[in-house]
């Protein structure tokens, strides 16, 4: 049905196809720790070797009832429900900041509980609804 | 289903279904926009730069959805030595691009009211600058490169090899911390998006899906058109 020739070709084609996602495989293992945009505190506790006074980036929840504000500066916790660092940060917040939610903190350590903040980015998860919603959800609860 | 995309098929193809996909485009579309910019409600975090996603989305899956075409096509082209696929690829290559820049720009444009940043160099957002230059590269073998079976050739790898860049971007969300949040509609799952907000997402999808449909008609016949011109010299 084939011939010959094409059959050649569809087998060269796998083989290379088979090794470009190996080498494509090996490559994002490799950089791995460059890719990841943020650690999760648990990720930071578990590293054999922390770098501090380098800049990082620190991703979780904020802590329910955790924030402290005091003028411009503020503390709170970041969790990933196993671990949790606290971060102090001085400067303005994303409007989406808020106790709960998904946020990064970019900065760095000074000891593996304490980080400090040069900003801080609101992360969104992947729900999404109208309010009345969240309202019949929280009552519910 | 290929016969359809026959070179004469596509040539003696009547404008009339053009205009009949066009008319449906615009309906869809116009009832896109309404259900998306008035009648589907505001988010309960986000707010209203939450109808952002109604184009974003869309353009996203329209813009991997033609590498994948392209992809698919250049396997054929490589290896059955076929006159007509690479005609396909090479027509599709301008709507993806297009639709990768618009995705690229929407995401930004809500990114830096949600997350604070118009830009960060996380994995999904730099895949998506991948993929934007495997289109450009493609576009531009075709554009330098005089001989049909050299550009053939050489445009071809190039979507093979971008094709692997497709799963990295779908599962980037997944595979690595990103700040971007990851999908809410699955296969495996029910969607975390309310009902009220995905009923607009997938007209806006249909509309920009017969869109694409429409333009791709439209490239795919000058394409043959040309290809028999160069062949008559």
């Amino acid at each position: 049905m084939l011939s010959k020739k094409v059959k050649l070709k569809i087998f060269y084609l796998i083989f290379l196809l088979f090794c470009i996602s190996i080498f494509i495989f090996l490559i994002l293992k490799s950089l791995e720790d460059n890719i990841v945009y943020f650690f999760s505190p648990t990720e930071i506790y578990n590293k054999p070797t922390i770098s501090l006074n380098k800049k990082i980036r620190l991703g979780g929840l904020v802590k329910e009832g955790s924030t402290q504000k005091k003028d411009s500066s503020i503390n709170f916790i970041i969790t990933d429900l196993k671990n949790e660092i606290i971060v102090s940060y001085n400067g303005l917040l994303p409007n989406l900041f808020a106790e709960g939610k998904g946020v990064i903190a970019e900065g760095q350590l000074t000891d593996k509980k304490y980080f400090i903040a040069e900003k801080i980015l609101a992360k969104h998860d992947e729900n999404y609804m109208p309010p009345e919603v969240k309202k019949a959800i929280e009552n519910s609860n | 289903m290929l016969k359809k995309l026959y070179p004469d098929k596509i040539l003696s193809l009547n404008n009339r279904w053009t205009v009949i996909l066009s008319i449906l485009m615009i309906l869809i579309i116009f009832v896109g926009l309404i259900y998306a910019l008035f009648i589907s409600p505001p988010d309960y975090i986000q707010g209203d730069s939450v109808r952002i996603m109604y184009v974003h989305v869309p353009s996203s899956f329209i813009s991997l959805g033609c590498f994948a075409f392209i992809g698919i096509a250049s396997i054929f082209s490589l290896i059955f030595k076929i006159k007509f696929t690479p005609l396909i690829a090479k027509s599709l290559a301008p709507i993806g691009t297009v639709f990768t820049l618009v995705s690229i720009v929407t995401g930004s444009l809500w990114g830096k009211p949600t997350w604070g940043v118009w830009w960060v160099w996380d994995a999904r957002l730099t895949s998506m600058v991948i993929l934007f230059c495997f289109y450009i590269a493609y576009i531009l073998t075709w554009k330098f490169i005089n001989d049909f079976n050299k550009a053939n050739k050489i445009s071809s790898i190039i979507g093979i090899v971008g094709m692997f860049n497709l799963p990295v971007i779908k599962y980037s969300v997944d595979w690595w911390h990103t700040l971007h949040q990851p999908s809410s509609i699955t296969l495996t799952s029910a969607p975390t998006i309310h009902y009220t907000m995905l009923i607009p997402l997938i007209i806006m999808l249909f509309g920009l899906i017969i869109y694409s449909l429409i333009i791709f008609l439209m490239k795919y016949k000058t394409e043959i058109m040309k290809f028999k011109l160069e062949k008559k010299k």
